[in-house]
């Protein structure tokens, strides 16, 4: 069965919670285990909250979520219509922010890909941002979970920004 | 939850909402920095007791406080933390820096 919903709203961070819950309101119906919607949560709350911090850097316009379950399978494409990103590669690289003095870990798309089965970003400058993620509900026993990737943040802050600041220049 | 912050001493202890992501971090840091400040805290608990939910943006927000507090020579912990709570610090690498306890940790190990 295919079944789909879209959602937009306005990119207001209290609207954070309202995303990720709602999408994980409408992944009940395959069944997932509580790991697999903690999973989801974490990697909407991800993508939402870049499209308000990054995209829109706060103003107020809309993201919108497209949802889609194909079999046991989960589609969600966050997108927004706001700034865009010039370089994704680095943007995606573990511990890369352009927001370091606003507290930000930079481990959005890291929690995004570990989450999640497939992550795609689509982005160019002043175009937007389209998040495209999937993940299969329902793995078979010994089928390995979702987060079998521990650790895979593990080198140290600095030594990251380091490595990242070393393959710009 | 009715009061986010405890101060004994001075050890401050966090009691972080249920849902820990970037709205929730916001509204905690501010608060949360001038407490260190003016009570010259050296021991930093970020209480997961009630938590079930958190994104890098709760990993951010720990961050630049263990980095305040490293600063002004204190220490941090996360205590009561639950197995899904767990898997994301872990994740982050954060466990590298900060003590993690499932429970309560001794007096003792405040200081």
């Amino acid at each position: 069965m295919q079944n789909e919903m879209k959602l937009e709203f306005d990119s207001r961070s209290c609207n954070e919670s309202f995303a990720r819950v709602t999408v994980a309101a409408f992944l009940t119906q395959l069944d997932p285990t509580l790991e697999e919607v903690s999973d989801v949560k974490t990697a909407v709350s991800e993508a939402v909250t870049n499209a308000i911090i990054h995209g829109y850097e706060g103003r107020v316009e809309k993201v919108t979520i497209l949802c889609r379950l194909e079999g046991r399978e989960l589609y969600v494409e966050v997108r927004d219509e706001g700034k865009g990103i010039a370089d994704v590669a680095l943007a995606m690289e573990p511990l890369f922010t352009t927001k370091e003095e606003c507290d930000r870990a930079g481990m959005g798309f890291s929690f995004m890909e570990a989450f999640m089965d497939s992550l795609e970003v689509e982005s160019a400058p002043g175009q937007g941002t389209c998040v495209k993620m999937r993940k299969r509900i329902g793995r078979e026993a010994g089928d390995g979970g979702g987060a079998g990737k521990e650790g895979s943040l593990g080198s140290s802050r600095a030594e990251c920004m380091e490595k990242v600041k070393q393959e710009r220049s | 939850m009715n009061q986010v912050f405890t101060i004994v001493g001075t050890a401050m202890t966090i009691h972080l909402p249920a849902e820990l992501d970037h709205h929730s971090s916001e509204q905690i840091q501010v608060e949360a920095d001038r407490l260190i400040r003016t009570h010259n805290i050296r021991s930093l608990l970020f209480d997961f007791g009630g938590t079930s939910f958190m994104d890098s943006s709760g990993i951010g927000m720990i961050i630049g406080r263990y980095k305040m507090m490293r600063f002004m020579g204190g220490n941090v912990l996360a205590i009561r933390v639950s197995e899904q709570m767990r898997r994301i610090l872990t994740m982050s690498g954060i466990y590298k820096v900060i003590d993690i306890y499932e429970g309560m940790p001794q007096q003792s190990e405040l200081y």
